[in-house]
């Protein structure tokens, strides 16, 4: 029966298709929802991981007990468990072992817009690309077959709009082959004897992949009008398809890495004008360039932002689409901190007291925009508590009594703990602070290390911030409740005045978890509201000025009160009950 | 078989969501290709969010450009301007009249244009416009604006009226059945 289905959910389906058994991922838009929807087969064990490296070793050492494996991630969590990746490519699998990374272009999501075909080649991994469902599931089971038949662990590379684009597939039926797990030491302990040996196996494998993409259909030719060819993948094969249709020969590469070689010479043989239309940077271009081909690309097309059928048809055909538009400006609407967020109050702190603030990947990093404005440095997973060590080292005392890092619980489990490390070391009179919101947000409420629970929602082992704090080392520990203004603020002005490195968790759950009870929206008493607009400074949406006097919009406002101990005129009332 | 382009907009948190995956299991039903296309993450924090859904024989890209939708609806007015770049010369917003401030309006650094209706009209766009929030909360909840919407949206297809109902039967839960019914019955009955 046909039906639509989420790209990811489709990778899910063929993981389930393909007989897999174990899966340990880190949650990434554009990635998560693989490891969900996976997670609702019951035959299969999932679980998300501290990070990308942590699940990707896992996933090795599943598949090395003879399970077929799978991990999923964004395309930045690849650079985290880059290091298994790049040796599990010279120690191949036992039963298969199947990657995902989930690409960004256009930044929906992510702080940069890499392209992981690099990571591919690089680790001289096979990397299979679908361009909608019905292939997120083929590909994810051939992804298997290959990953068996060459011993090698195999890469599927999504993008925002494959993952989360719902086309219509049909379903298959579940097979499981296992394997036994055998002794061999000359496979498996990579030092660099064995590591030697197994190189050149690389090498061999990779030409034999090349040859397996000169005539597996994963690519395949549509002959259509031989003036133009184009060469392409993935989504910009369908805006290639949309744009001209029969118009135009196409090649279709499901294979990215490694790039066939005679199937290319024999397609731009055929055709007159050779384009090369890809995402990103130009890998599939160079290739046919590296092959002596006259083809063009780049020249036209942009490296940044992710394409679209108007961008084709304008770019190479000149054409543009009428459309109807407003002379009046538009207001920008862009992303906000929710109404009731547990971080707006330690970001009001954090900024009255004009403090330096290095921030990290989550929700909060939202921590940056007006009117708030209290974040200065976001750059990866980890990187708040590791560049506060160094710029407190470099600016001296004068840094260390201003400086803050800011990190979510799961980031903080994720690559905080190592940075932290360093600080309790190599001694810096650092404050970290910890922004315990019990729950991974910004990807949409996965569980944590921190939290109790497992990706199924079920008890599991929890770890004590506090007690691990202490064990590093610091002496100074403390939890403020960011709804308490006074509090935090006495928090953040004595812990970077101590003469010691400091940890703050901020504790909270996130106002959106269906566990948390909300109170009744806050009143505010138009006859004692001056105007005066203190209230405004903490960028909640859910308090507006209408004539002059602050207004609450009681489907947004929780009622957590932080507005309350802003106003000095005594204007704002909570409501107290709690709503449900 | 004629292909439609149809743009669903709105703030994040509003419904999207629902309303795109149901208008997605109809257009099956009747027997065509489909796409939808959403976008997750950073963006559902209260921004502009956008989903789209196209149809038709065969139905390549997922995503739908300036001047190619057919159909508009919007949840919210500022979100129906935002987007109005992306009707095709003769489509139809059905928008919500409802307004939601961005924060750039609730801090004071830009103003919310007045007279939207009327400056989408002259801009020669057709806007089919009405209180979905009022319909809504008629029907029993603020959250089933989406379900007014595509009941009112439904004038503009073909498709019979069993499979709309059939359409909602599959993809609202149980619990809220009854009460989506009659919020895309008020939705389509609404004189606007």
């Amino acid at each position: 029966m046909k039906e639509l289905m989420l790209g990811n959910k489709a990778v899910a389906r063929g993981l389930y298709e393909s007989g897999c058994l174990f899966i340990s991922s880190y949650p990434g838009t554009p990635s998560t929802e693989v490891t969900e929807e996976a997670a609702k087969y019951p035959e299969i064990y999932c679980e998300w991981a501290p990070n990308e490296k942590v699940a990707m070793e896992a996933a090795f050492g599943a598949c090395l007990a003879g399970k077929r494996s799978f991990c999923g991630m964004k395309h930045v969590g690849l650079n985290v468990a880059a290091n298994p990746l790049y040796t599990m490519s010279y120690t191949g699998v036992n039963a298969g072992l199947v990657i995902v990374v989930a690409d960004d272009a256009g930044m929906h999501s992510s702080q940069n817009e890499q392209d992981s075909r690099h990571h591919a080649i690089a680790a001289k991994v096979p990397m299979l690309e679908p361009a909608d469902s019905a292939e997120a599931i083929a590909y994810t089971k051939l992804a298997y077959e290959i990953s068996e038949e060459f011993d090698t662990p195999v890469i599927i590379k999504m993008c925002t709009r494959v993952s989360h684009s719902q086309s219509v597939v049909e379903k298959g039926e579940r097979v499981v082959p296992t394997k036994k797990y055998e002794k061999n030491i000359a496979k498996y302990v990579m030092m660099p004897g064995n590591a030697k040996k197994r190189h050149p196996i690389v090498e061999e494998r990779t030409a034999k992949l090349i040859e397996f993409a000169e005539t597996n259909p994963v690519n395949r030719i549509e002959w259509g009008d031989l003036k133009l060819g184009v060469i392409t993948s993935s989504t910009s094969y369908q805006y290639t398809k949309e744009v001209f249709g029969d118009g135009c020969s196409v090649l279709k590469l499901g294979m990215v890495n490694p790039l066939p070689v005679k199937l290319i010479r024999e397609f731009a043989a055929h055709v007159e004008k050779l384009v090369v239309i890809e995402e990103l940077d130009p890998v599939i271009e160079n290739h046919c360039k590296a092959l002596g081909l006259e083809v063009s690309g780049k020249d036209a097309l942009p490296m940044i932002d992710e394409f679209s059928q108007s961008l084709i048809a304008k770019t190479l055909l000149n054409k543009t689409a009428q459309s109807v538009s407003l002379d009046c400006p538009i207001p920008p609407r862009p992303p906000v901190m929710c109404a009731g967020c547990p971080h707006r109050g330690l970001f009001y702190t954090l900024a009255k007291n004009k403090c330096t603030v290095l921030g990290d990947i989550g929700c909060y990093t939202l921590g940056a925009v007006a009117p708030l404005s209290a974040m200065e440095m976001t750059l990866c997973m980890g990187a708040s508590v590791s560049a506060l060590h160094g710029f407190n080292k470099a600016g001296g005392a004068d840094a260390e009594k201003k400086t803050v890092a800011v990190i979510g619980d799961s980031t903080f489990m994720h690559s905080g703990m190592t940075g932290l490390a360093n600080i309790a070391y190599n001694q810096t009179n650092s404050t970290v602070i910890i922004l315990d919101n019990s729950i991974t947000g910004m990807t949409g409420h996965q569980q944590n290390p921190t939290t109790g629970f497992n990706l199924r929602g079920d008890p599991a082992g929890k770890i004590d911030l506090e007690a691990l704090c202490r064990a590093m080392g610091f002496e100074r520990v403390r939890v403020v409740d960011p709804y308490n203004l006074k509090e935090c603020d006495a928090a953040i002005k004595e812990e970077l005045a101590a003469e010691a490195p400091s940890v703050i968790i901020s504790r909270r759950p996130c106002a959106l978890l269906k566990y948390v009870k909300h109170k009744a929206p806050v009143r505010v008493d138009p006859e004692k509201c001056r105007g005066c607009k203190s209230c405004m400074r903490i960028g909640c949406p859910a308090i507006s000025m209408k004539n002059g006097k602050a207004v609450i919009d009681n489907t947004l406002c929780v009622g957590c009160g932080v507005c309350t101990q802003l106003c000095a005129f005594g204007a704002f009332e909570t409501g107290g009950k709690e709503a449900e | 078989m004629e292909s439609k382009n149809i743009m669903i907009v709105g703030v994040g948190g509003q419904g999207s969501l629902l309303a795109s995956k149901l208008l997605g299991h109809l257009l099956l039903t009747q027997g065509y290709d489909v796409k939808v296309s959403e976008v997750h993450g950073m963006s559902q924090r209260g921004g502009s969010v956008v989903t789209y859904v196209r149809c038709g024989d065969k139905v390549y890209s997922p995503v739908i450009d300036p001047g190619e939708a057919d159909y508009i609806v919007s949840f919210e007015l500022l979100e129906a301007a935002r987007w109005l770049p992306y009707l095709k010369k003769d489509g139809v917003i059905v928008t919500n009249t409802q307004r939601i401030d961005p924060m750039p309006v609730i801090t004071g650094a830009a103003e919310y244009p007045e007279g939207l209706v009327e400056k989408m009209r002259d801009a020669g766009a057709k806007v089919d416009a009405l209180d979905c929030l009022a319909l809504a909360e008629q029907a029993g909840s603020a959250k089933a604006v989406n379900i007014v919407l595509l009941g009112r949206l439904s004038h503009y297809f073909d498709a019979p009226e069993e499979a709309w109902q059939a359409s909602l039967e599959a993809i609202v839960p149980p619990k809220f059945l009854e009460m989506n019914k009659k919020a895309f019955a008020l939705g389509q009955a609404a004189e606007n």
